[in-house]
């Protein structure tokens, strides 16, 4: 029966993956005479797809294995930089003439998956050391190794701006062999949403196996979960770099979305909306332990921020709020604060929304809340 | 041999600047146990009063740096509201880690706030000199008075600091708190007054911080606290958080390696060693320098 349901819910997701994916193609004709969609809906598709698969990668160690780390931007700077470079190289070795054909697809979904390896191998290697502490000092810890790896970017002689010439270390990558255009991020854009939606089955696919029982075992009790047999020191360190791998994707994608790289955008904080506060921001606001909290949660922070900056209807407000507009962090800050304050475990806690589940969730939530009543009321009549 | 002595002035220098808002840190983590990532923003904060104050102690025909004991007031204003209106309430429902994340977004909060308001603005702001120009010559360094004042302030800052913890009646209810908070309130302290005393005193520092800062690097800017701020709290951990001689011992080392860096290797390394050298200890010796280990209560 479970191995039925399980299978029942592959095939929802899937079917409703397709029908979203033929409506969305004929969207996309309706755009395409006007230029919108080429201008806009395909670049926030980009930026959308990339935001999804961090705050969802940070949640499966923030949430799921229940540690706070900052330093989140740092594999994804790993995982940018790594493609944006192996991607150059290929081109100078001129495995591709022009961005396409089945070489230039070859060698963009392999400059995605070694860019995913190696900020895991990054991740491993922050991670064994790092994960031996834990809540503040890992916090404080994970947010020096994000910068020391962005300082060491900043460093590399090849990661300079002219890409692969020896001899010039700078913030900012100019030659970048993935960079696309506003055409070719229209032409490519199934690899963004592909890349997404395997990213996330592959994540839902760990929260759910062994593995994901553990790690959630180790936030809800981690002496316990020892006491279990659980290997934590393992578990903890596989996460670690699970997640990194998937930050490492999300570099990739961020670097197929943009032509120029600088490292300034990969810092802890800085007044761009790429950094690891922000990431932090998106899973906390989502609900810490719910992957599609996670999902809902990017998209709705990056409609906010879009709308914030180029909104019609922020014209209409009164102009005080418009100058606060102008600073969305400090909106977002206020957001986080008020939701910390409500809800510490995010909108969505552990809830995990599901399309087989919905209308059955839904049921039981209402009877709970209608038993709570009871409760209560029962309560007062003993008084 | 002249560079060995300059670098070494520059970096007790700045270990006193770091030594400051390093206390701060610890006295907050040491009695709520949590990274007040906002204190980087009270230096912030102090910047900018003495920008605005410094015109009005100049029309008054008053030294510079009486401006200062308006930051400090400013400053601890900020803190105690801070205390009262985010932590609190977190600290009452939420685990550790949601206070952690409320401190980084009362730190946001601070940073874009200032950016909003027009007087302020995104862009840096040039301060008067505070000191005045000029020094000494000590075998062939010249020490300018702005270095010299800077590690005295701080040198007597702390003194005055250790003592009020350990002879005032309130310095001794911080250290009830910070060691036992059940036991404390048992023995009659009030614990909610004590933290906000604190936090008023950690953010003080942290303008005094500031005065040394700006006398240095004359440019205040809204995220101008925000790596001092974490350079410092990396000086906390390495002296062991939540002591006071610690925080000290911490903030000299990290300046010190920061100028020595700076001098010998690379100056856009310098940012790395420090975080190295707090990865290295933190893996060593988790408790920091000072810091005594100890057990897990299961």
């Amino acid at each position: 029966m479970i191995k039925n349901k399980t299978l029942q819910g592959y095939i929802l997701n899937t079917l409703v993956i397709a029908v979203l994916l033929i409506g969305f193609s004929f969207i996309k004709e309706a755009f395409g005479k006007a230029g919108d969609f080429k201008l806009i809906l395909a670049p926030s598709i980009w930026q959308c797809c990339y935001l999804i698969v961090l705050a969802a990668s940070l949640n499966l160690t923030l949430g799921f294995l229940g540690q706070l780390s900052l330093g989140h931007c740092g594999f994804m700077a790993v995982g940018a930089y790594s493609a944006a470079l192996l991607s150059l190289a290929a081109e100078r070795a001129g495995i591709f003439k022009e961005k396409s054909g089945i070489a230039f697809i070859l060698v963009l979904v392999g400059c995605i998956l070694i860019a995913g390896l190696l900020a895991a191998i990054v991740g491993l290697l922050v991670g064994i050391p790092a994960l031996r502490l834990k809540g503040d000092y890992l916090a404080i810890i994970t947010l020096g190794f994000g910068m020391i790896i962005v300082n060491i970017i900043n460093n590399l002689p090849f990661a300079g701006q002219e890409g692969l010439a020896l001899g010039s270390a700078s913030a900012s990558l100019y030659k970048n062999g993935l960079g696309f255009g506003t055409a070719l991020k229209v032409t490519y854009i199934w690899v963004a949403i592909a890349v997404t939606v395997i990213c996330i089955a592959m994540m839902f696919m760990y929260v759910r196996s062994k593995y994901g029982r553990a790690i959630r075992a180790i936030r809800d009790d981690e002496i316990a979960a020892s006491a279990s047999g659980i290997n934590t020191a393992f578990y903890k360190v596989f996460t670690f770099a699970y997640s990194a791998f998937f930050a490492g994707v999300a570099g990739a994608l961020y670097a197929c979305a943009n032509a120029t790289l600088s490292t300034a955008s990969f810092a802890f904080a800085n007044g761009g909306i790429l950094n690891s506060t922000f990431v932090v921001v998106m899973v906390v606001l989502g609900g810490m332990g719910s992957l599609t909290g996670s999902i809902v949660a990017a998209i709705v922070m990056f409609l906010v921020n879009y709308q914030i900056k180029n909104g019609l209807w922020v014209k209409l407000l009164p102009l005080w709020l418009q100058n606060i507009f102008a600073f969305p962090m400090l909106v977002y800050a206020v957001i986080l604060i008020i939701v910390i304050m409500f809800r510490p475990k995010g909108i969505f806690g552990t809830y995990e929304l599901s399309l087989r589940n919905f209308f059955s969730d839904m049921k039981t939530q209402r009877q709970n809340r209608l038993a709570q009543k009871q409760e209560n009321k029962e309560a007062l009549s003993h008084e | 041999m002249s560079t060995f002595l300059q670098t070494l002035f520059v970096g007790l220098r700045l270990g006193s600047i770091y030594a400051l808002v390093a206390l701060g840190y610890t006295m907050v983590y040491g009695i709520i146990r949590l990274i007040n990532f906002a204190h980087g923003d009270f230096i912030m904060v102090g910047g900018y009063t003495m920008i605005f104050t410094v015109p009005v102690m100049i029309a008054l025909g008053l030294p510079l740096w009486v401006s200062v004991f308006l930051a400090i007031l400013v400053c601890a204003l900020v803190g105690m509201a801070t205390e009262l209106v985010a932590y609190r309430p977190v600290r009452k429902k939420g685990t550790s880690m949601t206070a952690l994340i409320t401190a980084i977004a009362v730190s946001l909060l601070l940073e874009n706030l200032a950016q909003a308001i027009p007087q302020i603005g995104p862009n840096p702001k040039v301060a008067n000199k505070i000191f005045a120009a000029g020094g000494i010559r000590i075998a062939n360094v010249t020490l300018d008075w702005t270095t010299i004042l800077t590690i005295c302030i701080s040198v007597i800052v702390m003194v005055i600091l250790y003592q009020f913890t350990q002879k005032t009646k309130i310095g001794r209810a911080m250290r009830c708190v910070s060691e036992d908070k059940p036991a404390s309130i048992l023995m009659g302290i009030n614990v909610n007054r004590t933290i906000v005393t604190t936090f008023a005193i950690g953010s003080s520092l942290a303008a005094i911080a500031a005065l040394m800062y700006i006398a240095q690097y004359p440019k205040v800017y809204t995220t101008m606290g925000s790596i001092l701020g974490l350079k410092a709290f990396v000086a906390a951990v390495l002296g062991g958080i939540g002591i006071i001689p610690g925080a000290m011992l911490g903030g000299f080392v990290i300046g010190l390696v920061e100028s020595f860096t700076t001098s010998y290797v690379s100056s856009s390394m310098a940012d790395a060693f420090v975080f190295l050298i707090l990865i290295i200890v933190l893996i060593i010796k988790p408790a920091g320098i000072l810091g005594k280990n100890m057990g897990e209560k299961v």
